[in-house]
């Protein structure tokens, strides 16, 4: 008796999953989806979203984990093989190569194939892209720049730089006044890599970097000494807040609140902190960085953070539906708004929230970036390599006596890790 | 009926002749079981994972003894190495400083639990805690240290900034709870020092420093033992207050082993899970050599009773 009804229990499921393929609402069966974003706003965020596709698909059975963000980085390598959900947050770029090279993405370059998506997803695309085939679909990105105190420029008389000599002459009369020109936080060493970024794509051009971070230049030509000379100017004048190397970005933060630093190189996600700590959007602004070398064209870090169809999901169907759904104008405009993730929406047919930093950025990327956008030191960069750079860098920005040992070590680390 | 009973008696009696023998091992069984496939089991593993390179995911590639080879070319591994040895000497502070702090608690006032209590509070506080609560004593701009240091008239310093500095830095706050965990030892210690031969000592004259290295010292030894065990072992598997303290910084300069296997094998940058197994080994083998020589002590110990 009960094998009977399993089978017709059995029977009517294949019938309404062939019913759910005809059309397209309609879905059936699991949908198990992982999630990294365990801060309060983005997990409210996401599972209002999801609970909106559930609404759509009633009778599809969703099943949302939530895991905090750092274990994430560690726990995706065992459930991606182990034990796959359908679908998985992760980052773009060269930091979901390990899992594409395993096989254990799903290619989706089918839904990149439908101009509603190829078209006005355009300019994530090449993120998204490995080996000609796309391995995900983007969620959210936001502009990378420098965020500086607007009271502070306006007391010493200063307005926001566009050359490289503004940006010194500026930072020399911060100096004088008593206060640092940037504040910074080593301790996690990322943040060393974004003053890097950004140094070296004004020095030398978004292409130069992307062969250095390949491992197609070398650490020792130069053209990256000539990036961290230009750095070193900066080092040498005082410019960075003392002992950087012992704080996190987030206690770097006090130093611009309490006015010791006037200005900080970071992304958008250090807006809201910086408001909660009682900063005025009348007293904080944000410019693009400036020009160093004439003529190169302006490239911009925006890190895009992704959702992935694991090759071992159960329901890749609902999965490619799901996708489908996050990606679309309207879930786009609203999951990124200021009151949700506060990022810029990564379809072109989306609208932007009415934040002055958001509109700031994304009139940025999309007039101001012609060069190309980068993701991030470590995310464009091998793992293994990011890790061993930033902690060049680091040592750079504490002792700039030790390039040449420093440039040395990574062209010997960028032998062994590029083979 | 017959057979089976002759069966029974049989093997009753086997199991009465050897139950002596026999008992302890069942006992122990479930130990050894569990001893073997979480401990000596993982330790072949890791031997034979130090010849590979494997990233977690894809297929492992035997790649013979180049891990070492690696190591051997590695700065980071000699930093880390170096600061072992540090930890390794630094760390043994905690012995004669747990010595004093019982010797000073051992006495009956008014209160003493209190105070003995409040010794002994580090050592039940999480590392973690420990860790935090000296990064911000630490702290160049606003710990105390600074404040401290400037009312006597000494310029600032950024100990967990200064590659000079860290590990010393890092190894003071693994002193505190580690001196409570000492005093412990050797407060239980000093109970079963006999009274009856400091009276002797006492009446041939001995007292203070003469009294405590001839006379009560050498009663301590068992605990001088455990505690030097206790703090080798510490050392050696120094981990979480370098991992909240500085995160390995600046520039890797407060490393050790084992900080050094897990950024390598599990942390965010890693996944190198044989180059990783290759630096457990040598952690392994240094580990080795202290429990030996521990091994061996004891053994002498016991059988010279």
């Amino acid at each position: 008796m009960r094998s009977m009804l399993k089978t017709s229990a059995a029977a009517f499921a294949i019938l309404a999953a062939s019913m759910g393929g005809a059309s397209a609402d309609g879905l059936t069966g699991d949908l198990r989806i992982f999630l990294d974003t365990s801060n309060p706003a983005p997990r409210a965020t996401m599972e209002k979203m999801i609970s909106q596709f559930q609404e759509k698909n009633p009778d599809l059975n969703i099943e949302t984990t939530v895991i905090d963000r750092e274990a994430y980085k560690t726990q995706i390598r065992n459930f991606l093989s182990a034990n796959a959900p359908d679908v998985a947050t992760w980052y773009a770029a060269n930091r979901m190569r390990p899992y594409v090279e395993a096989g254990l993405f799903e290619d989706v370059s089918d839904l990149w194939a439908d101009p509603a998506i190829g078209d006005n997803l355009a300019s994530t695309k090449g993120a998204m892209t490995i080996d000609g085939k796309q391995w995900g679909v983007p969620y959210t990105y936001y502009q990378w720049g420098v965020y500086y105190r607007k009271d502070i420029f306006d007391e010493l008389g200063l307005s926001e730089p566009t050359t490289w000599e503004e940006e010194k002459a500026n930072c020399q009369k911060i100096i004088d006044a008593g206060k640092k020109c940037y504040t910074i936080g080593t301790k996690f060493l990322w943040t060393a890599g974004g003053w890097f970024d950004y140094l070296n794509m004004r020095t030398n051009g978004f292409d130069f970097h992307m062969d250095l971070l390949t491992g197609k230049a070398k650490w020792t030509s130069d053209e990256v000494r000539q990036t961290f000379a230009n750095w070193r100017e900066l080092i040498d004048m005082g410019a960075f807040i003392d002992n950087h190397q012992t704080y996190s970005w987030q206690e770097a933060l006090p130093f611009m609140v309490k006015g010791d630093a006037a200005a900080y190189l970071m992304g958008n996600f250090a807006v809201a902190p910086l408001r909660d700590a009682g900063l005025t959007d009348d007293q904080l602004d944000f410019y693009q960085f400036v020009e160093i070398t004439p003529g190169v064209e302006k490239a911009e870090d925006a890190p895009t953070d992704t959702f992935h169809i694991p090759a071992n999901a159960q329901n890749k169907e609902a999965a490619r539906e799901f996708l489908k759904f996050v990606v679309s104008p309207d879930i786009q405009t609203q999951i990124n708004d200021g009151k949700n993730l506060g990022q810029l929406p990564v379809n072109a047919q989306s609208s932007v929230d009415k934040d002055k930093f958001l509109e700031q950025g994304f009139e940025m990327l999309s007039t101001n970036s012609p060069g190309g956008v980068a993701q991030f030191f470590d995310r464009d960069a091998p793992a293994e390599m990011a890790k061993v750079a930033m902690e060049g860098l680091q040592e750079f920005m504490v002792k700039p006596d030790n390039l040449d040992k420093i440039l040395d070590r990574l062209d010997r680390a960028q032998e062994r890790i590029y083979k | 009926m017959a057979q089976a009973s002759v069966e029974g008696t049989r093997q009753s009696s086997w199991w009465h002749r050897n139950q002596q023998q026999l008992t302890p091992w069942l006992f122990l069984a479930p130990g050894i079981l569990f001893f073997l496939f979480y401990v000596i089991f993982p330790i072949f593993q890791s031997f034979n994972l130090s010849l590979y390179q494997w990233d977690g995911l894809g297929a492992a590639e035997y790649v013979g003894v180049s891990n070492y080879e690696e190591l051997y070319w590695d700065e980071a591994f000699y930093t880390s190495l170096k600061n072992n040895v540090i930890w390794l000497v630094l760390y043994l502070a905690a012995i004669p400083a747990g010595l004093f702090i019982a010797l000073f608690l051992n006495q009956t006032v008014t209160g003493i639990r209190v105070y003995k209590s409040l010794f002994f509070f580090p050592f039940v506080i999480s590392q973690v805690v420990v860790g935090l609560v000296f990064t911000w004593f630490y702290d160049p701009t606003f710990g105390i240290l600074n404040v401290v240091l400037g009312s006597v008239g000494l310029p600032p310093m950024n100990v967990l900034g200064d590659e000079n500095w860290v590990t010393v830095g890092i190894i003071i706050a693994g002193l505190w709870p580690q001196t409570a965990y000492c005093m412990i030892l050797y407060l239980t210690g000093l109970n079963a020092v006999d009274p009856e031969q400091i009276e002797a000592g006492r009446l041939d004259g001995a007292k203070g420093w003469r009294m405590l290295w001839y006379i009560i010292v050498p009663q301590l030894r068992p605990a001088t033992f455990i505690a030097f065990v206790v703090t080798i072992i510490g050392a050696l598997r120094s981990f979480d207050l370098i991992s909240v303290m500085t995160n390995g910084g600046p520039f890797g300069s407060s490393r050790v082993l084992s900080f050094y296997m897990f950024e390598v094998a599990l942390s965010e940058y890693g996944f190198r899970m044989g180059y990783g197994a290759s630096i457990a080994v040598v952690l392994f083998l240094i580990m080795l050599a202290f429990i030996a020589y521990f091994l061996w002590s004891m053994y002498k110990e016991e059988k010279a009773r």
